[in-house]
Formats: structure tokens, C-alpha cells, sequence
């Protein structure tokens, strides 16, 4: 008895910051896809000139925990002829999977689950991608056309995308040398830029891979609501319908963070190099604490007592937040932290900028045609990823061997990419005016 | 210790999921046992150590290969075609089959310590945690030593989808006349 307790309280001494970045990362995460969610609200609101959310909590901030928790007592309902076990389990599937991914991501350069991984970026991308098994059984398991028609669609979407993405990040592995996650950073930390600007086709080719891969709008075609009620989870009510929601705003974070870390610099603040720029490290504080301000300016305008005291309280938090990033700077002994809070600062904002673009197409884009998606994924963004992985592998080797500047062989190899891109643009609109005339049809397997 | 206990944790997840597989009558739910079991085999291999192997696995077998399977499953109403008299008449060779598997298995376990080299024992082999790590090793050994049974076999894969694309074509002109 004894001795299993010193085997724990080892296994404890060893593992407890492990330990306790996993419990943030399943504690917050759901808290943070709630929050997502209100920002997307409030943003479309914004763009559409509306208001959004206003009345629980001063502008909204408490909607978040009033929906979880009206889907928390909501009636759970199992449809008769569905297939009990799947159609419970399925959500889950998709949750865990989202989550565990994130196990080998690093927010920061100290906040962390599993620690220099070998093959990080393909564990997350590869665990994060089972996901979909929880969408294609949730789907037929709720025995209902709709959601088979969703599940059927987001498979078909997510076999096409994933290889498109794949072969996105190539690019930026190639540049790296490495599938470490913080070895990735340090390459562009070492190299003085961030990967976009090295392989801007290939960061652009993973954006619209990623947003397809989380079945985000303009590629909602499985959860479409003006076809298919709710795609996939039609069937779906209260908490499960939420785990689905859960695990599809996970992933958008996973798949943010993977691009900040691949193409993004990681947790690196702009300019990590630039020693007189040195003072940017100050800023995350100053930006919290403004906000702060701002909640307290807020305060005086709110209607009603409550949401006011709310808003005061939220301006407390802020300054909480800012003192503790501030301290590392102000206290000497504290200054082993500053790395990894600023870190985490950064990142987050970088992973925050990548999910504001996702909900920018979203507002601004309608929804692609099935075979359209289709026509995207398989004659351009494929080949276009193929074509793109060969020019940075050449352009690299023009550089180690040839001796070439490497500014200038990357320009030509992507105004190459670009050249390619072109033309396969045009092959397409040939092959639509085609079939629009009624020459050389062509039929589509989707469209009919 | 903590080793032993992941190994036969997962090992067996595998056997009893692979078990369930063969003997659910639903062909989704036999499709969920085999991921099972491909999750737990990938499972045992980072357990030895060997990442790439794992998340190969996971990849290819459960995120495209299984996903494929489910998809035509999914299709296809296989309650109907089970009793397809054609999948009766397999009942004889799948016999057939798991004897001869049964008897080599038997075979290579009683010869193993008899074969040249130690047979399934491998002696003298690095401890797994002293491996250097194997992505790396994987990648110089296929792209150095081993650059043309890769070659190869990626134009015999190369050659079986441009295959595939043919065949679906002809079927389509086909259909149309």
C-alpha cells in the first residue's frame, strides 16, 4: 500500500505540470468555444448592423453560460429507430478527439501537454482529424436522410480537403526540417521570418483546407441549413448537440493553432530578433489593462445597477489578468515567467487573428455548390499543393547547392506556383463554359 | 512495469474488439470494433517506441482507409446483401483459411527458438527508450537505402489509382450510350 502511494506521489513529482496543462486544457477549452461562439455572434451582428446578443449580462458576456446551461437540463431525446450505442457515443468521439490533439500543441513556449513530441505537428493533425468518425457514425446513427446526407457530405469533403491540407504544410515542414512543434518555432525564430512570407501558396492553400476540414461556412455543405435542416446532428438535442458544437469550435483551435505554429511564428512576437523593439514585451499587459479601462467606461453607460457592477467586475479581471502579466517585468525574481506568459499572449492573439478570418469568410461568402466544393478541392487546391511542395523543395535546393539568395529563388519558384495557379484557374472556366454550351460534356458524379 | 501493463492493456483491446468484429452482425458496428482494434495496435506501437509507426497507423488506416470503409458501408445496405448467397459458399474456404493460419502460427512459435538468429526472440536488441528517434532513421533508410523499392512502389500505387480513375470513366461513357 505503501509503496503504490510512492509510486504515485512519483508519478505526481514528475508529471504535475503535465498533469495540470492537460485539466486547463479540458476546463477551459469549452469555456473558450462558448466565448468563440459569442464573438461570432457579436461579430456578424457587427457586419450585418445589428446589435447581437444584448440582454443576458451587459452585452451579451453571459450568454455563453446561460446556453450551456439551458443545454445542460435540456430534455436528452434518442430517437426510436436510431442505434442507441453509436448515436450516444458518436459526440464524444468527436470531443475527445479535438481535445486530444491538443495535447501535443504548445500555447506558448511553456504551457504545454506532452513535451517535444517527435512527431508533434502530425499527431495533431492526425488525431485531430479522427474527429470526423464522430460526425460520419453520429450521422447514421440517427437513421434519418438528413443527417446521412450530412455525414456522406462531410466525408466526402473531409477525404478531399485533408489531402489538400496535407500537403499544404509541407511547404512549411520542408523550411523547418523538423515535425517538432517547438523546433518548428525556434526554425523561425532562427531564420528571422515567419514561414508565411516563405511559403505564402502554401499558408493559403492550409487556410482554405482548414476552413473546409472544421465544415466551416463557405464550406458548411454538412450541417447546411437551408438543405439539410442541421446535417448531421438533425437528430441531435441538449448536451450531446452541444459536444458536437464543442468539438467543432476545438477544432477550429486546433487548426488555428497549427497554422500559427507552422506558418505564423509560433509564440514569437513580431520582430523577436529586434533588440530596440524590446519594449513590445511590456505590451501585453498595457493591451489587458486597457481593455479593463474600456469595461470601465462601459460600466457608467450599462441601464441597470447589476449589469454595471457586471461590468466593473469584468474591468476587475482584466486588471488582475494585466498585473499578473505585468509582474515578471516589474519584479526581477519573477523574470523566469515573462517568456512564457508573453508567449502564450501571442500566440493566442495569432490563434484569435486566425478564427476572426474563418468568421470574416463566413460572413462574407455564400455557401459553395457541392460540386463546386468538389471542382475547388480536386482541380485546384490539390494540384496547386502538389505544384507547391515541388517549387519549395526546388527552390530550396537552389539554395543550398547552388549557392542561389534565398529571397530570390522563393520569389521565382512561387511566381512560378502562381503561373500554375493561374492556368489551372483558367482549365476550369474552359471546362464550365463547356458544359454550360452543352460541347464535350462532361458529367459530374454529384451534380448529375 | 508501467511498459507490460500498456502492452497488454492494449494488446488486449485489440484481441477482444478484433473478436467483436468478426461476430456483431451490424457492419457499422464490426466497422467501429476494427477501428478499435487498428487504435490499439497503433497503440502498442508507440509503445514500442515506434511514433512514426503510430501515427502512420492513425492516418492511413483509421482516418482514411476506415473512413472510406464506413463510407461504403454507409451506401451500400449490406443487411441485404448478407444474405446474398454468395457470401454462404466462403464459409468452407474462411475454414480452410484459419487453419493453415493456425498452423503456421503454432509452427513459427514451437521452431522459435530453433530458427538461425533467435527467430521471434531478438536478442541483443537496444532498449526501447534508447532508440534514437525513428521518423529520422525511417526517412534516411527509405530515402537512401531502400529510394528504389519506394519508387516502386509508388508507381505501382500511382498506377492502381490512374487505374481506378479509368475504370470509373469507362463505366460513366458506358452509362451515357
Amino acid at each position: 500500500m505503501n509503496a503504490t502511494l510512492q509510486a504515485l506521489l512519483q508519478f505526481l513529482q514528475t508529471w504535475w505540470v503535465e498533469l495540470v496543462c492537460g485539466v486547463v486544457i479540458v476546463a477551459v477549452v469549452p469555456l473558450i468555444a462558448g466565448y468563440v461562439v459569442l464573438v461570432e455572434r457579436k461579430l456578424m451582428a457587427d457586419m450585418q448592423a445589428r446589435l447581437g446578443p444584448m440582454r443576458v449580462g451587459p452585452h451579451g458576456l453571459l450568454q455563453p453560460i446561460a446556453d450551456a446551461v439551458k443545454l445542460l437540463i435540456k430534455e436528452d431525446i434518442i430517437p426510436r429507430d436510431s442505434d442507441a450505442l453509436i448515436f450516444w457515443f458518436a459526440p464524444v468521439i468527436s470531443m475527445v478527439a479535438a481535445l486530444t490533439s491538443m495535447g501535443a500543441l504548445y500555447f506558448g513556449p511553456s504551457f504545454r501537454v506532452a513535451q517535444g513530441i517527435n512527431i508533434g505537428i502530425l499527431f495533431v493533425i492526425g488525431v485531430s482529424s479522427l474527429g470526423f468518425l464522430g460526425i460520419i457514425l453520429g450521422g447514421w446513427a440517427s437513421n434519418s436522410h438528413y443527417s446521412i446526407i450530412g455525414a456522406i457530405r462531410s466525408t466526402a469533403q473531409l477525404v478531399s480537403y485533408e489531402t489538400a491540407g496535407g500537403l499544404a504544410i509541407i511547404a512549411a515542414l520542408l523550411l523547418a526540417g523538423t515535425l517538432r512543434i517547438s523546433a518548428i518555432v525556434d526554425a523561425q525564430a532562427e531564420q528571422r521570418v515567419w514561414f508565411i512570407f516563405l511559403a505564402p501558396v502554401g499558408f493559403f492553400i492550409y487556410l482554405v483546407a482548414s476552413i473546409a476540414e472544421t465544415n466551416r461556412a463557405p464550406f458548411d455543405l454538412p450541417e447546411a441549413e437551408s438543405e439539410l435542416v442541421a446535417g448531421y446532428m438533425t437528430e441531435y438535442s441538449g448536451f450531446r448537440w452541444a459536444l458536437y458544437f464543442l468539438g467543432e469550435y476545438a477544432n477550429m483551435i486546433v487548426v488555428a493553432s497549427v497554422a500559427t505554429t507552422l506558418f505564423l511564428g509560433g509564440w514569437l512576437r513580431p520582430f523577436p530578433n529586434v533588440h530596440w523593439l524590446n519594449w513590445l514585451d511590456g505590451l501585453p499587459p498595457l493591451i489587458i489593462a486597457l481593455a479593463g479601462i474600456y469595461s470601465i467606461y462601459r460600466a457608467g453607460k450599462q441601464p441597470v445597477w447589476v449589469q454595471s457592477w457586471f461590468m466593473w467586475a469584468v474591468a476587475f479581471a482584466c486588471f488582475a489578468v494585466a498585473a499578473i502579466f505585468a509582474a515578471p517585468i516589474a519584479f526581477a525574481p519573477l523574470r523566469f515567467a515573462l517568456p512564457g506568459l508573453n508567449g502564450a499572449f501571442w500566440f493566442l492573439v495569432k490563434v484569435s487573428a486566425y478564427i476572426y478570418v474563418f468568421m470574416w469568410l463566413r460572413f462574407t461568402l455564400p455557401r459553395y455548390r457541392f460540386d463546386q466544393l468538389m471542382h475547388l478541392g480536386w482541380y485546384i487546391l490539390i494540384p496547386l499543393a502538389i505544384v507547391n511542395v515541388f517549387s519549395v523543395g526546388v527552390a530550396m535546393l537552389l539554395e543550398s547547392e547552388f549557392g542561389w539568395n534565398r529571397w530570390l529563388a522563393l520569389i521565382i519558384t512561387t511566381a512560378f506556383t502562381l503561373a500554375v495557379s493561374v492556368y489551372l484557374v483558367h482549365l476550369h472556366d474552359k471546362r464550365a463554359v463547356m458544359a454550360s454550351t452543352g460541347r464535350g460534356v462532361i458529367s459530374d458524379s454529384y451534380a448529375g | 512495469m508501467l511498459d507490460s501493463v500498456l502492452f497488454y492493456f492494449f494488446a488486449g483491446v485489440a484481441v477482444l474488439s478484433a473478436a467483436l468484429m468478426v461476430t456483431r452482425r451490424n457492419a457499422v458496428h464490426s466497422a467501429v470494433f476494427l477501428i478499435t482494434t487498428l487504435l490499439a495496435t497503433a497503440g502498442i506501437f508507440l509503445q514500442l517506441r515506434a511514433e512514426f509507426l503510430f501515427i502512420a497507423q492513425i492516418i492511413l488506416y483509421v482516418g482514411g482507409i476506415m473512413v472510406l470503409f464506413i463510407f461504403v458501408i454507409m451506401l451500400v445496405r449490406l443487411d441485404v446483401a448478407l444474405h446474398h448467397i454468395r457470401f454462404r459458399m466462403q464459409r468452407f474456404v474462411a475454414v480452410l483459411v484459419a487453419l493453415a493460419l493456425a498452423f503456421e502460427v503454432t509452427v513459427i512459435v514451437l521452431l522459435a527458438g530453433k530458427l538461425p538468429g533467435g527467430g521471434l526472440f531478438v536478442q541483443g536488441a537496444a532498449p526501447a527508450d534508447k532508440l534514437p528517434p525513428n521518423t529520422e532513421e525511417l526517412a534516411k533508410s527509405l530515402f537512401s537505402s531502400y529510394l528504389l523499392p519506394f519508387e516502386i512502389a509508388s508507381v505501382l500505387l500511382l498506377v492502381a489509382m490512374v487505374g481506378a480513375v479509368v475504370m470509373a470513366k469507362n463505366r460513366r461513357r458506358g452509362d451515357a450510350s
